[in-house]
């Protein structure tokens, strides 16, 4: 009976922290003049990034460790949800002088 | 290594006909720059397409899918541009010595097929961008008269830029 007490509210605790992940903020970044605004940003694991690009030619946020690629078309937004803690250095494979960086927290 | 010599050496002579045509000629007016830059944008689009048939490279192939997709975008911009400000774009000595060269370039590749060919266009197209973004802040955007107009040509020159280091990047990575 206690172990299952116990049990169920871990089970809760679990359920709440997966959705407070899955809830994520959303930090976004603009793409203005063949440039990432702000540069660098800082989020948790589980919170996406959405780039909005305001420039007329397409871009991609391109993961330099490959871990991903996101296109991001002309006057568009396109969001990466993060799933892991590091440092995610990142560019433009179309206009590779377009850098930017992630700072991943863990939750 | 060849082909990287003479691209160089062909943007060199370039070079020299796009600002000795300029400067011979005095400063450009709105009308002439806006049609060399869609000039220059319109060849990179033709030598792209020609690149999307020949070439089974598939990072050269992205490339060049990009190239059409940029430099039409930025063209399109540049014709809304010049419809708005009622200026009708005006052929000249730049415009031609541009479409002389690039197409004496482009029957030199035409010549070429698989890896030879694959390095040859991605050495012009570093070659080709570098001369453009020369001209471009040596002497376009400074003569450009018109406020939007030399905004454009500045976001261009970012563009290429761009172009030139993804094109550097696949060069490298060719033999």
């Amino acid at each position: 009976m206690r172990g299952a007490v116990i049990g169920a509210v871990s089970l809760a605790l679990y359920a709440a922290s997966a959705a407070w992940a899955l809830a994520g903020e959303t930090v976004q970044v603009k793409i203005s003049d063949l440039a990432f605004s702000p540069v660098e940003v800082t989020a948790r694991v589980g919170d996406t990034i959405q780039w909005v690009n305001g420039d007329f030619v397409d871009h991609t946020a391109t993961a330099k460790d490959g871990e991903w690629d996101v296109m991001i078309a002309a006057g568009k937004q396109a969001e990466q949800q993060l799933s892991r803690a590091g440092t995610i250095n990142y560019y433009c494979r179309f206009h590779p002088g377009m850098t930017g960086k992630i700072t991943v927290l863990a939750e | 290594m060849r082909f990287s010599r003479t691209s160089n050496l062909a943007a060199a002579f370039l070079l020299a006909t796009l600002t000795a045509t300029a400067v011979a000629a005095g400063k450009p007016s709105d009308a002439q720059i806006a049609h060399i830059a869609y000039t220059a944008g319109d060849l990179d689009v033709k030598a792209a397409k020609v690149a999307l048939e020949k070439s089974k490279n598939p990072d050269v192939r992205a490339f060049a899918d990009n190239m059409v997709k940029d430099h039409t975008a930025v063209n399109d911009k540049a014709l809304a541009l010049v419809k708005k400000l009622g200026v009708t774009p005006e052929d000249n000595d730049t415009s031609k010595g541009l479409v002389k060269q690039e197409g004496e370039k482009q029957a030199e590749l035409a010549k070429l097929s698989g890896p030879s060919f694959d390095k040859a266009y991605v050495d012009n197209e570093v070659a080709y961008h570098k001369t453009v973004i020369a001209a471009l802040e040596k002497t376009l955007i400074p003569s450009a008269e018109n406020a939007e107009l030399k905004s454009l040509l500045q976001t261009g020159v970012k563009i290429f830029k761009g172009h030139e280091e993804h094109a550097e990047t696949i060069a490298s990575g060719l033999k």
